[in-house]
């Protein structure tokens, strides 16, 4: 896996024959092979035909059974699935690590589609706090309004809110896009270490606060700026970027992108000493 | 009357080797001893025009409808080589050497998405292993 390297010397534990091998990178090679077969999924996941459709009425089920199921029918070969009755139950599509196209007739609890690597998800209503946190990759659309920390810790992929969204919306992201179609709450950004969000609406105070990294493009008035939060020129790469981007969310097609603000990171925050290069490293 | 010689302009072009792991040092940088930030610009957003067959059949597959993670994929480096990081197995997956990158990063950009991709779901991954042997449901 990493870069390893024989020691010379050797410690207690490897002349007792516990190990003989130190670890002194993360840098990988071996494995890398160019000419790898096509393959477009994860080794193990199920191969799944998005035609094959279902239905799954969750009303009786708690969430856990419910996500069971979901796997079960993945499993079987099931590419949509329509999940009846959510009730707003905590929780649900969780860790789907899986291409599949899942529909939500209702609104989500805390935490929905939480830990997901793939799937195209569409929420016929509303979701509660931390919606589709640490998202590695896919589509989630929520065709109403969402809670707080909407989209934290994302990593990949496009989460998506027709309606309006509450605070700390995509706190500590380190990748992925965002995009708001109505209003955002206080501390937007707030940490963000890269990625993209986009608020067609107006946002609440301390937008970007302290944010490493990372871009904020916001459609309406800003209630006040975060420390480290600063404007940027929004450039031609940009616009056709969002234009794109906008498309692609179904929402605000037509909306004047020109108008636009970007907020970038100051880079004022940007101060480490020499304790730290290890920890940064495994960061980056 | 003498003829003006017409001197024609030879313009040479040149291209410009890509040195990886160089990069200009902030004064901060240069105080503390480190570099800080990524390795690449991570705000760099991709060039569509530039999309390689192999990706367009990919974002196909999964029902997408553009590069969707794979924007926040770059070329990066490790120790002085072209590297893509995979953070699946936290590391960096060096570009082997038969591999001719273009001057341009969102030529190159595209070629580390592509081989990420090939990387992430080969059947020789290391976290292919770990989940055989740690895979609890």
């Amino acid at each position: 896996m990493a870069n390893l390297k024989t020691s010379e010397k050797k410690s207690k534990a490897q002349s007792m024959g516990m190990h003989t091998e130190v670890l002194t990178g993360r840098t990988q090679q071996k494995f890398f092979n160019p000419d790898e077969a096509e393959n477009f999924y994860y080794f193990g996941t199920y191969d799944v035909d998005f035609n094959k459709r279902t239905d799954l009425d969750v009303k009786e089920m708690s969430a856990p059974e419910a996500n069971k199921e979901i796997d079960n029918l993945m499993s079987q070969g099931y590419g949509t699935i329509v999940i009846k009755n959510p009730q707003g139950k905590h929780s649900l599509g969780v860790g789907i690590l899986n291409k599949l196209n899942l529909i939500f007739e209702g609104s989500l609890g805390y935490f929905g589609m939480g830990s997901c690597d793939g799937p195209t998800v569409r929420i016929n209503g509303r979701v509660g706090w931390s919606c589709a946190e640490n998202l590695m990759a896919g589509k989630v659309v929520i065709e109403k309004n969402a809670g707080s920390c909407f989209g934290a810790a994302i990593r990949g992929g496009d989460l998506i809110c027709k309606g309006s969204v509450g605070a700390r919306t995509g706190i500590d992201m380190k990748g992925g896009t965002i995009i708001i179609g109505g209003d955002a709450g206080a501390f937007t950004g707030f940490m963000m270490q890269r990625g993209r969000i986009i608020i067609l609406g107006d946002v609440g105070i301390n937008l970007g606060d302290s944010m490493y990294d990372g871009t904020i493009f916001i459609g309406g008035s800003i209630g006040s700026y975060g420390s480290d939060a600063v404007d940027a020129e929004l450039t031609k790469s940009d616009q056709d970027w969002l234009k794109r981007k906008l498309k692609v969310a179904e929402i605000g097609e037509n909306f004047d992108v020109s108008k636009m603000k970007k907020i970038v990171a100051g880079k004022k925050l940007w101060n480490y000493d020499n304790l730290e290069p290890t920890e940064k490293k495994g960061a980056i | 009357m003498a003829k003006k010689k017409s001197k024609k302009v030879k313009t040479k072009s040149k291209a410009t080797k890509v040195k990886f792991g160089v990069k200009k040092q902030s004064a901060r940088e240069k105080m503390i001893g480190q570099s800080i930030g990524y390795r690449y610009d991570v705000n760099l957003l991709p060039d569509y025009t530039k999309i390689t067959p192999f990706l367009k059949k990919y974002v196909e597959a999964m029902g997408w409808d553009d590069l969707n993670w794979l924007e926040d994929v770059h070329m990066g480096y490790e120790e002085g080589k072209p590297a893509v990081f995979c953070r699946n197995a936290n590391g960096w997956v060096t570009i082997p050497k038969s591999i001719k990158l273009p001057n341009n990063q969102q030529d190159r950009d595209m070629i580390a998405r592509e081989l990420l991709v090939k990387f992430q779901m080969s059947p020789k991954h290391p976290l292919v292993d770990l989940k055989k042997a740690y895979l609890k449901f």
